[in-house]
């Protein structure tokens, strides 16, 4: 029983583990700050959720595994709240799109 | 006023005592001391939608958009890491514009963050009074308000709607 518990938590580790490589080579390979922005704030907040249910799986309802649960809440409340700061702080004090970007609806209101 | 208090003070008390998962008696003087500043300090923010906590259907469907949620969630995150070890990066990045029905700001909150963990778009601000988003989308498939709205907001806003409003 303990066993295939801990076969489980590796797993979830491993996943979490890959999403957040793939946000982080996402932060270094996007061309502007709104698609690095779109990269790492889903895979870092999906593939750092899978890493602490992994932890929760490993430790069962102890006071590390409860806390990891909780902060998986935390993580997915205020990760979003982040991006949307970052993206609109960025757009205020001019930071520009990307020079293959389609459309900017929110520069043409603003104006 | 008073009710409201108790409520928090309830709330913040039971997420203490799981926080610290021990029941010794200095965790459960801490927290009652903790959920009492809290509970003044804050009675005021959250007066105004103590009642939408009564309606026992609006949790059915939240725990209806848990799961529709960690779906979309899952999808976002394969969707970006296609996109960041394709070697051309395909994309079509753009700022639209969509409407949404929803009013109150909690439902508004929900919305944007939900937006942003979804496949390809990320909320980069809102205007309340006009019940607009402005959403970056990785993928323009549409520039045109009405169309984008279908894409992006339809399926959430259903659900949102029926919770918080």
């Amino acid at each position: 029983m303990n066993s295939i518990n801990e076969i489980i938590a590796y797993i979830f580790i491993a996943i979490g583990l890959a999403f957040d490589f793939f946000g982080c080579l996402g932060l270094v390979r996007f061309p502007d700050i709104y698609n690095r922005l779109h990269s790492s704030i889903k895979c870092v907040t999906l593939g750092t959720s899978s890493i602490l249910f992994g932890l929760f799986l490993y430790k069962g309802f102890t006071h590390t595994g409860v806390k990891a649960l909780l902060c998986i809440g935390f993580l997915v409340l205020t990760a979003p709240v982040s991006a949307h700061v970052l993206a609109r702080s960025a757009h205020k004090s001019g930071v520009k799109l990307w020079e293959k970007s389609v459309c900017d609806k929110y520069a043409e209101d603003k104006k | 006023m008073i009710k409201v208090r108790l409520n928090i003070f309830a709330a913040t008390f039971i997420f203490w005592l799981i926080l610290s998962w021990t029941l010794t008696a200095e965790n459960i003087i801490i927290g009652a001391v903790l959920g009492i500043c809290v509970s003044f300090l804050t009675s005021e923010l959250f007066n105004k939608d103590a009642k939408l906590l009564k309606k026992p259907l609006r949790y059915l469907w939240f725990f209806y958009y848990i799961p529709v949620f960690l779906w979309e969630c899952l999808k976002a995150n394969i969707d970006g890491a296609y996109r960041v070890i394709h070697p051309s990066l395909p994309m079509r990045p753009g700022i639209v514009k969509v409407k949404t029905n929803l009013k109150s700001e909690t439902a508004l909150t929900f919305l944007a963050n939900t937006l942003t963990l979804n496949p390809g778009t990320m909320t980069v601000d809102i205007d309340q009074a006009g019940g607009f988003l402005y959403v970056h989308w990785v993928d323009v498939k549409t520039d045109d308000v009405e169309k984008a709205t279908e894409y992006i907001v339809r399926k959430f806003e259903r659900i949102l709607m029926r919770i918080f409003e």
